[in-house]
């Protein structure tokens, strides 16, 4: 928006100074463009169809390459004879292990992947050879020539399996066994918090895993060229990793002749923030051929690629006092992590981190493992490692409210974890707008009217109202591997037509990052966002941003943003005051002039600002960049967890159920998000109705099922259904409407005050739905998905008189039994802690494998 | 992405020109008529012809006669959007126009014809898959195997008879006419089809499916009612078309229920129309009459959700279907 009149404009503003970016002291109300409903800045070539996504790319001469993947869950690679395949006419390249023999993985801790598996498949959908051809069609022909002699291993299926069985293991590293992480924290005095409960209860719940479903399907061209250069584009929302995996296993191609462009992504939500292997093989295959290489994997292959929701066995055991408040809470997850490490040591952290964050837990011992499994390996899908977690305790504290005759809406606000504290954990909450958000959920659905009475509708179905909140990150407190430099960077560069190009590492996944960008610099430069050039996802142009994963561009990208338009600011500010005569501090930048604010008339435009300026001090580029503030959490396993702020979400959801067979539709959702402020509104609800829309799915529906069989004495293990049409996933017919609260709480690390947008509000859907459910016909479901079937089975369990409840065995039968060794022990901040633990061994540096 | 194999696309200008090329290519030959299942099918190569023939430009198959008497005449290549929009369907009809829209999502019915929805390859979840998720089961008896994954002792397919508008065809006694190369011959519906996942068709594969024809409305209700997990997209899990003559006191004089999605053709379910042949439409007879339908039923599982659920929540739905002829 512009404002038709500068003259009108009010005194200068004070923004902070560029050294401590998180704290900003602008006054909200007077803004020119945040918080207005700016389009984005790529709308109209996204609806118009002009996006031009990785698949969309050709270049002369391009080979089409086809993976062949691994037809067995588990096996030894005895042989590989590809004789037949190169030889058909067309075929162009073909690369096996042999050809990759770096291993890599993204974090470093688990460097545990090949491009193309040298001597072991470890899923069905592994892949094994690389083929190149000038038709797609015949490197898939080429494929089916390849004869790969296999020496199957025995199977490991599950979180029980893995637990049970220590061989084979399916990685020589790891706790022991198939037991990839193991973590034991312990914060405050369990004992004496259970001592003080007038309640306790004890759940089971199962979280399945389930996948992120991009429209887009991953795609890759990579073109080594004759210079010796590599360039590849590719779908992925973490060109850096990809930048550096890159580096690893094409050595000793040097890291400066590598560029990758990430290309804007139609959808990732996680799952595309692993470098994959069809990205290094592509690379690879173009070194071989020296033409470029493209591969646009198939949806099938998507479901390999997975790195989604990570399938989660939980135990809770909450003690509260007679009024619902929480004294102590003891959580044990049980994570099926597939067949690769991925991001899972961080996963694993996350099924425990954020308990405190929510409601105040005082004392708090968390016990993780996570499992090595034949299965897709599963890592960051939206709310990472947070929703499973979620949903047990959401569910459990529904139960509680009923245990004690208590309202849920009552028993979560009188427990929220209060503002500018510091959690039993170390976690540094700032602002904090859960309270809000339940209120207005709870105002929005009639809850206080409506809850417990709906009951039997006129069509003989049904309804009920469930309640459930959340907290999430504004990105990752560290980075994924160790380094002192900034998260994010930007770079700006100011021309003297007036167009300001700001570069910048960050990748747009739909979510509006590049929007952000434009938003935030043409606040502070007094100009039109839409006029603004945003580069960005390119390694050889752009500064490194970290990624886009843990919700963290808009707070890291926007102050790194913030910090070089302010400094780009000072520049221009500079110049004019030297032409204008009048003192630098008081200028205004608004509605595309620079001016004095106590002559407004008294100015000029930016594009003479900006001569001026150049005129000054000669070619004007600026630069700023972002890290987040120092964790206090110091213990092994501290650096999970921690984040500059968290966003807080409730939601309410309305369920109709047909008694008769389990079937119910959910017509109606209330979701309240804290998100600190809103840069803009209309972009930040897109978000929620976006994780309405998915959680909807995790809630209902969606699951990455396997097909468990034995033929022949062979057990074939694959996922059942990797389809768009049979992977249930919600249409628009399923979509209920949705009330959504923008509830902003401003945060003093955020740019304008703004936190995370569109992760949180997934969490509560799925505990929600099931509360709802109870609500409405009287049955729990612990385990997710809510599908029609389960809630069927509790409603039969009802009826016989048994539990009315679907879930794994609420006993010891229920988890498998891990020893977990000797927690690590933490004292609280109020009992003194200094956020270290107090029993911690000394730590021996690991050298990363 | 996932791509077609190479083929040939044939486009006979008529019916006998058609006949002639798919007698003459045999095996290697299929039609096409929308291709939303062909194609698909294809992609996977699970059906490889390398010969195609496209219905598009056979003339005589595109059309909806409203006879004198009230009864249809639908030409194979009448589009599904078509008929669910058609006014004298909806009216005389409902039963059918309502199984129509239950077929898919619109852009499904803007491209399929009614023909190829009667054809449609029966479905299962171990063999709607890809090449390559089929191999890593070492195929089916269906295609390129030996074995069937869901009746492992069975000499077998029990793939799924998957169409919404079987059933309620079937059960309405609707009729169809085939153009093979020995002349046209019309038969009913329900003798269309066979009790097998593979061979699932009486159909000559050189016959062309050219008409359906739809008995004249009169003192019968038809009724289709469709178990799925989404409103839209979904194909049936049980489909259940039920066709009930009612004389002046609402006594049923004749009944015919056919469980789609059931098992391998549209199963009739004999006992249910055994029940209710001679009696009122009371609650507690549709109850009944529900609760009798599984017994032929071959649920198996194959398809979307829990077998065991689909079994117990069959008669609830046939019963539903009842009531709505009601
Ligand atoms: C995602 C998806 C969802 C679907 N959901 C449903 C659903 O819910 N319910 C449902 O009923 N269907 C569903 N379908 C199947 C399909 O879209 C419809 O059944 C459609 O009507 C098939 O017609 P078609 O002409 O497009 O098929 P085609 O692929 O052209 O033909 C199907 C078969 O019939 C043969 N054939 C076609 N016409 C003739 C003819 N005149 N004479 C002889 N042989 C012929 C073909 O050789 C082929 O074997 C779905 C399909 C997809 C892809
Ligand atoms: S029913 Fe058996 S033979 Fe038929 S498609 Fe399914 S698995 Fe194959």
């Amino acid at each position: 928006m512009v404002l038709d009149d500068p003259t009108t404009r009010p005194a200068p503003r004070s923004r902070a100074r560029t050294d401590a970016p998180w704290q900003h002291d602008v006054e909200q109300d007077d803004l020119e463009h945040i918080g207005k409903p700016i389009r984005k800045v790529d709308a109209r070539s996204k609806v118009s169809g002009l996006t031009r996504f990785a698949d969309d790319l050709t270049l002369p001469r391009m080979l089409h390459m086809k993976l062949l993947r691994s037809t067995v869950a588990h096996a030894e690679i005895v042989h590989i004879d590809t004789r037949q395949a190169a030889a058909l006419p067309g075929v162009k390249g073909v690369l096996t292990g042999k050809d990759l023999p770096i291993p890599f993985g993204i974090l470093p801790v688990s460097q545990d992947e090949h491009a193309l598996c040298p001597d072991r498949v470890r899923f069905v959908g592994d892949p094994v050879v690389a083929i190149a051809a000038t038709e797609e069609e015949t490197a898939w022909n080429a494929c089916r020539l390849v004869e790969v002699e296999y020496r199957e291993l025995r199977t490991i299926g599950g979180i029980h399996e893995a637990a049970a069985n220590d061989e084979p293991r399916l990685h020589d590293y790891g706790v022991r066994g198939n037991i990839h992480r193991l973590e034991n924290l312990e914060f405050g005095d369990l004992a004496d918090g259970f001592a003080k409960a007038d309640h306790v209860r004890q759940d089971t719940f199962f979280f399945e895993g389930n996948t992120h479903l991009p429209m887009e399907q991953h795609a890759t061209l990579a073109h080594f060229d004759k210079d010796g250069k590599l360039t590849v584009w590719s779908s992925t929302q973490t060109p850096h990793y990809l930048h550096k995996a890159l580096a690893r296993t094409l050595h000793p191609l040097p890291a400066h002749h590598i560029r990758v462009i990430a290309c804007p992504n139609g959808g990732g939500f996680g799952g595309k923030s692993d470098p994959f292997n069809h990205e290094i093989a592509a690379a690879k295959m173009s070194m071989l051929t020296g033409r470029p290489v493209k591969i646009a994997l198939t949806r099938e292959e998507v479901f390999w690629c997975h790195r989604g929701r990570h399938p989660v066995l939980m135990r809770a055991k909450v003690g509260v006092s007679k009024t619902g408040r929480i004294t102590a809470l003891d959580f044990h997850s049980y994570l099926d992590g597939g067949a690769y490490g991925s991001y899972g040591t961080a996963s694993t952290f996350y099924t425990g981190a954020l308990q405190t964050v929510t409601y105040a837990v005082d004392n708090y011992h968390f016990r993780g493992a996570r499992f090595f499994t034949n299965k897709a390996p599963c890592g960051p899908k939206r709310g990472h490692g947070t929703p499973q977690p979620r949903f047990a305790l959401e569910v459990q504290l529904d139960k509680i409210a009923c245990d004690l005759g208590l309202d849920p809406a009552r028993i979560r606000l009188d427990n929220l974890a209060p503002r500018d504290s510091l959690t039993a954990n170390f976690l540094r909450i700032g602002s904090m707008g859960l309270g809000t958000c339940i209120e207005k959920v709870v105002a929005g659905s009639g809850w206080n009217t409506r809850r417990g009475k709906l009951g039997r509708q006129k069509n003989g179905r049904y309804r009920g109202l469930g309640l459930a909140c959340s907290s999430y990150l504004s990105g990752a407190g560290l980075p994924i591997y160790w380094n002192g430099m900034p998260h994010s960077g930007v770079q700006l560069k100011l021309d003297r037509s007036g167009l300001v190009t700001a570069f910048c590492g960050s990748t747009d996944i739909g979510q509006g990052s590049d929007s952000v960008l434009g938003w935030i610099i043409g606040e502070v430069l007094g100009i039109d966002p839409l006029g603004i050039k945003v580069v960005t996802a390119d390694t050889d142009l752009t500064p490194v941003d970290l990624g886009s994963y843990s919700s963290r561009v808009t707070v890291m990208t926007g102050n790194a943003a913030m910090q070089a338009a302010e400094r780009a600011r000072d520049i221009v500010a500079d110049g004019v005051a030297a032409k204008l005569g009048v003192p630098a501090g008081r200028l205004v930048f608004a509605a595309e002039r620079v001016f004095d604010s106590e002559d407004p008339a008294k100015g000029m435009t930016w594009q003479e600002a900006v001569c001026a300026a150049e005129a000054k001090s000669g070619t004007i580029g600026t630069v700023g960049s972002y890290s987040p503030p120092p964790s206090a959490a110091k213990f092994r396993g501290g650096g999970v967890g921690p984040s500059p702020s968290y966003s807080y979400s409730a939601a309410v959801v309305e369920v109709e159920v047909d008694a008769e067979t389990g079937i119910y539709t959910v017509p109606k959702v209330w979701m309240a998000h804290d998100i600190g402020r809103a840069l803009n509104a209309a972009v930040a609800m897109g978000q929620i109705e976006g994780s309405v829309y998915m959680g909807l799915g995790e809630a209902m529906m969606e699951e990455m099922a396997y097909r468990d069989r034995t033929h022949k004495g062979n057990r074939i293990f694959v996922h059942k259904i990797p389809s768009l049409l049979e992977y249930k996933s919600p249409t628009t017919l399923e979509m209920p409407e949705v009330v959504t609260y923008v509830v902003e709480d401003p945060d003093r690390n955020g740019p304008f005050g703004a936190k995370e947008v569109g992760q949180g509000p997934l969490l509560p859907m799925m505990p929600a739905v099931a509360n709802a459910i109870f609500d409405a016909v009287g049955v729990r479901v612990d385990e997710v998905p809510v599908s029609f079937e389960k809630v069927f089975a509790a409603l039969q369990a009802k009826q016989a008189g048994k539990e009315p409840r679907f879930g794994p065995a609420n006993d010891a039968t229920g988890v498998p039994a891990v020893d977990f060794g000797e927690s690590l022990k933490i004292k609280t901040p109020w009992q003194g802690g200094d956020g270290t633990a107090w029993n911690e061994p000394k730590r021996e540096k690991k050298a990363a494998k | 992405m996932l791509r077609l194999p190479t083929f040939t696309y044939h486009r006979p200008k008529t019916a006998a020109e058609a006949v002639r090329l798919a007698s003459e290519h045999g095996k290697e030959a299929m039609y096409v008529a929308g291709g939303t299942d062909l194609y698909p099918n294809m992609k996977r190569r699970h059906q490889v012809p390398t010969q195609v023939i496209s219905l598009q430009d056979v003339p005589g198959l595109h059309d909806v006669e409203v006879h004198g008497s009230g009864g249809v005449r639908i030409g194979a290549m009448v589009r599904l959007t078509k008929l669910e929009h058609h006014a004298h369907l909806k009216q005389h009809y409902p039963g059918f126009a309502h199984a129509v829209r239950e077929i898919s999502t619109p852009l499904l019915r803007n491209m399929g014809p009614i023909g190829g929805n009667l054809l449609l390859d029966t479905r299962c979840t171990y063999y709607d898959q890809s090449h390559e998720w089929r191999e890593s089961i070492d195929f089916c008896m269906k295609k390129d195997g030996a074995i069937c994954w869901v009746a492992p002792g069975s000499p077998r397919c029990w793939a799924v008879q998957s169409s919404d508008t079987v059933p309620v065809l079937c059960a309405m006694e609707a009729e169809v006419e085939l153009v093979g190369a020995d002349g046209t011959r019309r038969i009913k519906c329900d003798e269309l089809y066979r009790d097998d996942g593979i061979v699932y068709l009486t159909k000559r594969p050189e016959e062309l499916l050219t008409k359906v024809f739809l008995p004249p409305p009169g003192a019968w209700k038809a009724s289709y009612l469709k178990l799925r997990r989404r409103d839209t997209y979904d194909f049936p899990i049980l489909g259940v078309g039920a066709c009930l003559w009612l004389d002046g006191d609402g006594v049923v004089t004749k009944a015919n229920v056919r469980l789609g999605g059931a098992g391998s053709y549209a199963i009739p379910a004999t006992e249910t129309e055994k029940l209710l042949v001679g009696n009122q439409l009371t609650d507690e007879r549709i109850a009944a009459a529900g609760s009798a339908a599984m017994k032929p039923a071959r649920t198996m599982d194959n398809t979307d959700l829990d077998v065991y659920w689909r079994r117990k929540v069959a008669p609830v739905y046939v019963a539903r279907a009842l009531a709505a002829c009601r």
